[in-house]
């Protein structure tokens, strides 16, 4: 292979505070050096990185790719796709496939899967319950051992309260988080949108607010009972992160995600009964968006996630409530982050922090990193550069982007897996 | 007049002067079928569709009759006889009427926005005959219609709307009617009858039906749905008539001269009182299914005027 020299970009690399103008060099699928200027090897392909800013490839912590059961949604190949030109080289992948994720076996096969995509790293989420049907615990053990990150049944809530206690209990006992849903499902049931005006409007059944903060509540008390610790997904109210905030202070194993939906739009976006602003949850008032942006500033969240839930036409054109919920999120993550860069609510550190190394860390991942030595897993992008997000065009399959004509900053000019160019 | 519109998906995005337009050639339309006259020109050689996914024998008929009144070719497709109950999707429903050449569509579905998503997709004018929970347009302008008849005017009366509001979308649509043509509008049901944030709409809440009713202008009981009592919304039908069922003596706070309204069907003796329902002083109901039929003639009429000066 080939060597790679990036020249002349912006590096920046958040969880050491690098950020300096200079050339990377990579070699052998390894980041040999990076600095202010280094020489040119002879036979090296040269990538122009003026005015770009060279990333680690960005860990998204969230994402269901389709495979293996929903293929007509999106397979693993055309998900990396995605992946590649989003700027993400390592995926959390979500255990609610068909068959869910609950047998070591499919554990291996999702990672040799990604592997083999030679685009990504799949980091496959165990089951926390079998079959993911909120009855009994999985083999957290076995799964941990077959390389599961961390549990959880996906977009469903781990409902019961004594089914998530010994959730967190066993999971303890191997280190692992459980990974949940926070939605109280007695509440949510047969909700198409937020309780409220708009739902009302709409005579959409509504999910009210507090569904959320309640299974947040009840989750922390369970931790404080059993010493386990949680990781709330997809967080979109403030309520529910000012309780994830205070646990935080008092010390308990307690952290969270959201993703760009959540930060980016409200409710006001399905308006006309747009299904593909039909998420779960559900998009939140004005208010709630500003409290995630805040929460997002002051460190309570700790990852933007794509929460990519792939979805074709037949899942989506149908009325409101009958629609598959979910949105397309890997091609849009960086952009509609950087967003809140450009309007100031973010530093870019931060920015850039929450997509790769602390969920990195959170998930126990060995990626998200610029360090001589390590894996080169990078993104290369022009943060100044426009473009519009348009259903139908999107790389990869999944089309259900819920940020449908609208024009972002932030080009992904190239994407490196493990040295390899897979993107740009 | 043409609305905004080529469709009627709601009375949302309707201005108070369409609103009025749309009442005073209804009212035209009354005096019309009183007279015993038609007119069979203004849709002829047009065909209207009546796609019910639900059942409704009023608002059907209703509309097929303002239709036939006004010369088109009506075809009535219900869900039992369509293909819709062999798993067709309602948009390629949508792509047979539309190869039909159909040029009116009215649609009532049990799913809130069904009409919206037919709309995108089919050539004919789109009218809604009740969605889900969202809106029922021509329910609203009937009701407007018979209480213009009776007041005069629609603006500064105080209208209390009854029962299961947070499943009706004749509740909605007439809300957002009334609160644009310049009523008071209460809503008087028990709280979990009544839809999270409807004091947005610029209503007042009332769980105590006198208080509701005291001094109203017009009082409008809602069809109570028998299931929202098996999802436990109400303990039984009798404890909701007791506090919420439109009797003599509840009503009699109102005004000596309320009118009672009822969208039917009605059921006696849960949300409405025989006494009330048939006292021919006070209730209009029949009056409102007969100006349904006025108003729909109105409604047809504008949305083909509507489509022609599009075409």
């Amino acid at each position: 292979m080939r060597d790679t020299l990036i020249t002349g970009a912006r590096i920046i690399d958040p969880a050491s505070g690098h950020d300096a103008i200079g050339d990377c060099l990579i070699r052998g699928g390894m980041i040999a050096d990076f600095a202010g200027a280094l020489g040119r090897p002879a036979d090296a392909m040269v990538v122009d990185g003026t005015e770009c800013i060279l990333c680690p490839g960005l860990v998204d912590g969230r994402a269901s790719l389709g495979e293996p059961g929903f293929e007509y949604r999106e397979t693993i190949a055309s998900a990396a796709l995605a992946a590649s030109a989003g700027g993400i080289t390592t995926i959390a992948v979500l255990p609610d496939n068909a068959p869910p994720t609950d047998d070591p076996a499919l554990v291996r096969a999702l990672a040799s899967a990604g592997e083999a995509s030679g685009r990504i790293t799949i980091a496959p989420y165990g089951a926390a319950t079998r079959g993911c049907r909120g009855e009994s615990i999985a083999e957290y053990g076995l799964l941990r051992a077959a390389g599961a990150i961390a549990f959880s049944d996906g977009a469903r809530a781990i409902g019961p309260a004594g089914l998530m206690r010994r959730a967190l209990s066993y999971a303890r006992g191997f280190g692992a988080m459980i990974v949940q849903h926070p939605e109280e499902p007695s509440l949510a049931a047969g909700g198409a949108a937020t309780s409220g005006a708009r739902a009302t409007l709409m005579g959409l059944p509504g999910i009210p607010v507090c569904a959320e903060a309640m299974m947040v509540a009840r989750d922390i008390t369970l931790v404080e009972l059993t010493g386990g610790a949680v990781h709330f997904a997809h967080v979109s109210t403030g309520a529910a992160l000012d309780l994830i905030r205070a646990a935080k202070a008092r010390g308990l194993a307690v952290s969270c995600d959201t993703a760009p939906p959540y930060f980016d739009l409200n409710e006001t976006a399905i308006g006309d009964f747009r299904t593909y602003a039909k998420l779960s949850p559900p998009l939140r008032s004005e208010n709630d968006r500003l409290a995630v942006v805040a929460a997002l500033a002051d460190g309570t969240i700790d990852a933007i996630v794509s929460d990519h839930q792939p979805r074709d036409a037949d899942d989506k054109r149908l009325p409101f409530a009958e629609a598959a919920p979910g949105g397309a999120g890997l091609a849009t993550l960086l952009a509609i982050t950087l967003a809140q860069v450009q309007s100031g609510t973010l530093t870019l550190h931060t920015a850039l922090s929450l997509l790769t190394d602390r969920p990195a860390r959170r998930f126990g991942l060995d990626a998200g990193r610029i360090v001589k030595g390590g894996t080169a897993d990078l993104c290369l992008f022009a943060p100044e550069r426009s473009w519009r997000i348009e259903a139908g065009k999107l790389p990869g399959k999944a089309q259900n982007t819920p940020f449908d004509g609208r024009a972002v900053e932030g080009v992904v000019i190239g994407t490196w897996k493990a040295g390899v160019r897979v993107f740009g | 007049m043409r609305l905004p519109t080529r469709h009627l998906l709601g009375i949302e995005n309707l201005h108070p002067r369409d609103i009025s337009a749309l009442l005073d050639l209804a009212e035209s339309y009354a005096l019309l079928n009183r007279s015993g006259k038609t007119r069979r020109d203004v849709l002829r050689g047009r065909t209207l569709i009546n796609l019910f996914f639900e059942d409704s024998t009023r608002t059907r008929t209703s509309f097929e009759l303002a239709g036939k009144r006004l010369g088109a070719d009506v075809i009535n497709m219900s869900v039992s006889t369509s293909s819709v109950s062999k798993g067709e999707t309602l948009l390629d429903t949508a792509a047979t009427l539309n190869a039909m050449n159909c040029d009116l569509l009215v649609v009532r579905h049990k799913a809130s926005g069904a009409p919206a998503l037919l709309a995108q997709k089919v050539d004919a004018a789109v009218i809604n005959a009740g969605d889900g929970m969202h809106e029922h347009p021509t329910q609203a302008l009937l009701d407007a219609l018979t209480i213009r008849r009776h007041k005069g005017t629609l603006e500064g009366l105080t209208i209390a709307i009854c029962g299961d509001i947070a499943h009706s979308r004749v509740a909605r649509s007439n809300i957002l009617l009334l609160i644009a043509m310049g009523s008071q509008v209460r809503v008087v049901g028990p709280p979990t009858l009544i839809p999270s944030g409807i004091e947005q709409f610029g209503v007042s809440v009332f769980h105590d039906m006198r208080e509701g009713l005291r001094d109203a202008d017009i009082v409008m009981a809602l069809r109570l749905q028998t299931e929202r009592m098996s999802g436990g919304m109400i303990p039984s039908a009798r404890e909701f008539f007791t506090f919420y069922g439109l009797d003599a003596a509840k009503l009699a706070v109102a005004k000596p001269d309320a009118l009672v309204m009822h969208p039917g069907p009605m059921n006696r003796g849960v949300e409405i009182d025989s006494q009330v329902a048939d006292d021919m002083t006070r209730s209009v109901i029949r009056e409102q299914v007969e100006m349904g039929v006025a108003v729909r003639m109105a409604v047809l009429d504008v949305l083909a005027r509507t489509a022609l000066r599009n075409a």
